[in-house]
């Protein structure tokens, strides 16, 4: 392929402001055809906001998108494939109930006077399939299929659409090595047909190995474009994490006490999970856990909770082995837990401020009748103490900003009095001031003598609040880090991490 | 050798989930004919058929509603507006308080069945437009027609010449002759219900697994965003699938009339309970995307097996609303365990 006809895809100055954040200034993205173009960043980089951007799913501020030397402007996901450009996403999208082939054929089924024509949709899902050397029944029931298959699957149909361009996010999360290299071949066949590949990972030697270009992308803004053989692992990271971390984190007042939680070759008991995970986590300490995607920090976190089922192991409070197995337990034992879905698992939308934050702690209110006067103290005390920026309580608390919406919940742990707090993505979604808070509230805890287990996509955050730091790796421990051996000013910090995450993928 | 015993645990237990609706009617019709060997006569069984016949064309009507994750409360009373309606129109013209005294001759059945179809499909269709273009939730609009439709049932039926509210009743031969007749097979009886019943299944069964708004309406129960991205036309399937509904009521309703012989204003209450229990005996399940019609059939045909049965016995009337309530219950319990996602 040369450069010198139109290129496939061409993004030029894309801008996109959410309340209170730019995600988007004036990010670029150029996609020739028959090549695989990687796309890379850290999370929050601005990665997914462009391609939203592109099928439509956002609307662009400003910027222009030209496919084929056309100025396009894609109003939905639909009308992007109708138009050859397909995405598959990291969370697939499929009537799990149904077939392979109606899903794949499903709002076009083919017809033979008047009924569906099955023969013909298994024939035709039979000639892809063979076409590219999947070897996957077009009559299985899709959700009984495993995730690389349903990928794959996903795949397919974008080739039954003829598509030109195809994306693929975090495409080989949950693959195992075999199946990476299945989708490897897949992917060169596309290309040898002049069809475009957007690439979004975060692994390394698998962009190395299958890019022709990668883009950089940090902060929302396009940072270099380069062939990918003249790339290292190396200068790519330091492309990805280069920039200044003045002002961004409180100072650190927390100390470290004695040892108050043990955690024994753990291991979770449903699949895709994680094993053998042992750990400590001192008084007062905050205790990050760092990982790609994929590496099962969520599980890890919700199986100490009891939220998941644990297949084995010991969870030590203070030297005495405790019964996690449901939530409720948990939460009598002195655990809380900050879910990773604020939307979905964290706050009742429908409700208030005082309904959101006393219902963790609802049995502390009376056996019968609940104390409307301690209720509302102890969610003026929240709402002092978190400094939640709320007109009253008796705001729905869907009408709060995602940041005050975390103290809220938050503040709903802190009524428990917990000893041991899990927060999984403590600061997803929330803008840079208000993370600055969380970030105070979760070292002040440390300080008061909570011990503190944090799970971040972000490793400058976890860089900078941690006293220790458990890196996992598709499912396994790869090391534990320490503030001021391994991190913290410490030259290299983030290289450490990335190298650890990367162990056993 | 270990992993292969489990293995073979585990098919075994989806064998029993799979098969479990199968098992408890085979159980069922075992147990009572260990109990009086008399029981599995011929004429027992048609008898079953025919009774499970009308509640089942009921089923099958509503059973796509729950497949798109919702449900119909209206059926019954819906059915008994229909049911009204065709008994008006089939009176004998002989009979002194007929609804239409200007009637001199019969009409040809055509006319009642499409009245009787015409007044279910504005219901379902309201609930359809309800549902689909409003957002409401099934549960709420159906639950605003069935009132609606009773009463004007009520004017309907008070409306006759007599101003009384008496029930509609003695319908003309042709009308008791198709609707409530007999198929002589040499000497076995079939009641021409149960073919009705068969036929309009067997279609069913085309519609849900040959055509395109099949597949789309298990598309838009099972995820509706994945169907919306696929471009299928979601007001539309939804509306569709309610308009078949609101046709197999109006059948429902005539075939009801020339069974019961007589039609008043509570023709049909509670009808909506059996036709509902006998999709869910049947594996359709609440959540949506999953059914199939032989299952409709088995959970109308169980249902009735099961009353049947506990009349055949003799048990005490109450004992027999315990006995099918812990059935119900029992059954959708097994069938939730095929889909419980652990984690």
């Amino acid at each position: 392929m040369e450069t010198t006809q139109a290129p496939l895809l061409e993004m030029t100055d894309i801008d996109k402001a959410f309340p209170g954040v730019q995600a988007l200034s004036k990010a670029r993205l150029t996609l020739r055809a028959g090549t695989v173009h990687s796309l890379m960043g850290e999370n929050g980089a601005g990665k997914s906001t462009l391609m939203k951007c592109l099928f439509g799913i956002y609307k662009k501020d400003a910027g222009t998108i030209m496919l084929e030397g056309k100025k396009v402007n894609f109003r939905d996901p639909k009308h992007a494939l109708d138009n050859g450009v397909a995405m598959v996403h990291q969370e697939l999208n499929q009537v799990l109930r149904r077939n392979v082939m109606e899903n794949i054929w499903l709002g076009r089924l083919p017809l033979k006077r008047g009924l569906v024509d099955s023969d013909r949709m298994y024939r035709d899902t039979k000639a892809i399939f063979d076409d590219l050397q999947m070897n996957i029944d077009p009559k299985a029931i899709i959700g009984r299929l495993s995730v690389s298959s349903r990928q794959m699957i996903e795949i397919a149909k974008a080739v039954s659409f003829n598509a030109k361009i195809v994306v693929l996010d975090e495409p080989t999360s949950s693959l195992t090595e075999k199946e990476v290299a299945h989708l490897f071949e897949i992917i060169r066949k596309l290309t040898a047909r002049g069809v475009g590949i957007i690439y979004i990972s975060h692994k390394m030697d698998e962009i190395l190995k299958i890019s022709d270009e990668v883009t950089i992308m940090r902060d929302g803004m396009w940072i270099a474009t380069r062939d990918a053989g003249k790339l290292t692992t190396a200068e790519i990271i330091r492309l990805m994490v280069n920039r200044e971390m003045t002002q961004r984190f409180p100072p650190k007042t927390n100390t470290p006490g004695n040892v108050a939680l043990q955690v024994k070759n753990l291991c979770g008991k449903y699949q895709p999970t994680f094993r053998d995970v042992s750990f400590d986590v001192r008084k007062g300490e905050v205790f990050g856990i760092s990982g790609l995607v994929g590496s099962r920090r969520t599980e890890l976190l919700n199986t100490l909770f009891g939220f998941y089922a644990k297949e084995s192991g010991d969870i030590v409070l203070h030297g005495k082995p405790v019964d996690n197995s449901q939530p409720d337990k948990a939460t009598r034992n002195g655990f809380s837990l900050l879910t990773e879905e604020r939307r979905a698992t964290g706050i009742f939308p429908q409700g208030n401020i005082t309904f959101n934050t006393i219902i963790a702690h609802v049995r502390a209110y009376g056996k019968l009748l609940l104390d409307g006067k301690k209720m509302n103290k102890d969610t003026e005390w929240v709402i002092e103490a978190l400094n939640v920026k709320t007109p009253t309580k008796r705001t729905l608390i869907r009408s709060l900003s995602g940041g005050n919406q975390q103290k809220v919940i938050i503040g709903r742990w802190l009524l428990t009095a917990p000893e041991v707090l899990l927060l999984d993505e403590p600061t997803r979604g929330i803008d840079v001031g208000a993370k600055y808070e969380i970030y105070s509230l979760i070292l002040k805890l440390a300080e008061e003598g909570k011990s503190v287990i944090m799970v971040s996509s972000e490793m400058p955050e976890l860089i900078g609040i941690c006293d220790r730091i458990l890196v996992m790796s598709n499912g396994r421990m790869a090391g534990i880090l320490e503030r001021g051996k391994d991190f913290g000013d410490i030259p290299g910090e983030q290289e450490t991490i990335l190298t650890l995450a990367a162990m056993y993928v | 050798m270990q992993q292969g015993k489990a293995f073979n645990r585990q098919r075994v237990t989806d064998f029993l989930l799979h098969y479990a609706m199968y098992i408890i009617l085979l159980a069922i019709l075992v147990t009572v004919s260990i109990i009086r060997p008399n029981f599995l006569a011929l004429g027992n069984i048609l008898n079953i058929l025919k009774q499970a016949s009308t509640k089942g064309i009921l089923a099958l009507g509503c059973a796509g509603l729950i497949v798109l994750a919702g449900t119909d409360l209206s059926i019954g009373r819906v059915m008994g507006f229909s049911a009204a309606v065709t008994a008006a129109l089939v009176q004998s013209v002989t009979y002194k308080s007929r609804y239409f005294p200007g009637m001199a001759q019969d009409l040809p059945l055509i006319v009642p069945l499409l009245a009787s179809i015409v007044i279910a499909v504005i219901f379902s269709l309201i609930n359809g437009f309800g549902v689909s273009k409003l957002k409401m939730h099934a549960f709420i609009i159906t639950l605003g027609t069935q009132l609606i439709a009773f009463g004007a049932n009520c004017l309907f039926i008070e409306a006759q010449p007599s101003g009384t509210a008496q029930a509609l009743s003695t319908f003309n031969q042709t009308f008791k002759d198709v609707a409530a007749g007999d198929l002589m097979l040499g000497t076995v009886k079939i009641p021409l219900v149960v073919l009705y019943f068969l036929g309009l299944a067997t279609i069913m069964w085309v519609v849900w697994n040959k055509t395109r708004l099949g597949k789309n309406m298990f598309a838009v129960g099972g995820n509706e965003e994945a169907a919306r991205v696929s471009g299928v036309n979601v007001v539309r399937t939804i509306m569709l699938v309610y308009l078949i509904a609101g046709v197999l009521y109006g059948i429902a309703g005539f075939l009801e009339a020339a069974r019961i012989q007589s039609v008043g204003a509570n023709t049909g209450l509670g009808y909506e309970t059996d036709a509902i229990s006998a999709c869910v005996i049947g594996g359709v399940s609440f959540s949506g995307g999953v059914g199939t019609i032989q299952g409709v059939v088995i959970g109308a045909v169980i249902l009735q097996a099961i009353n049947f049965s506990l009349n055949f016995l003799g048990v005490n009337p109450y004992y027999q609303f315990i006995i099918r309530g812990l059935i119900i219950v029992l059954a959708v319990a097994i069938d939730v365990r095929k889909y419980i996602v652990k984690k």
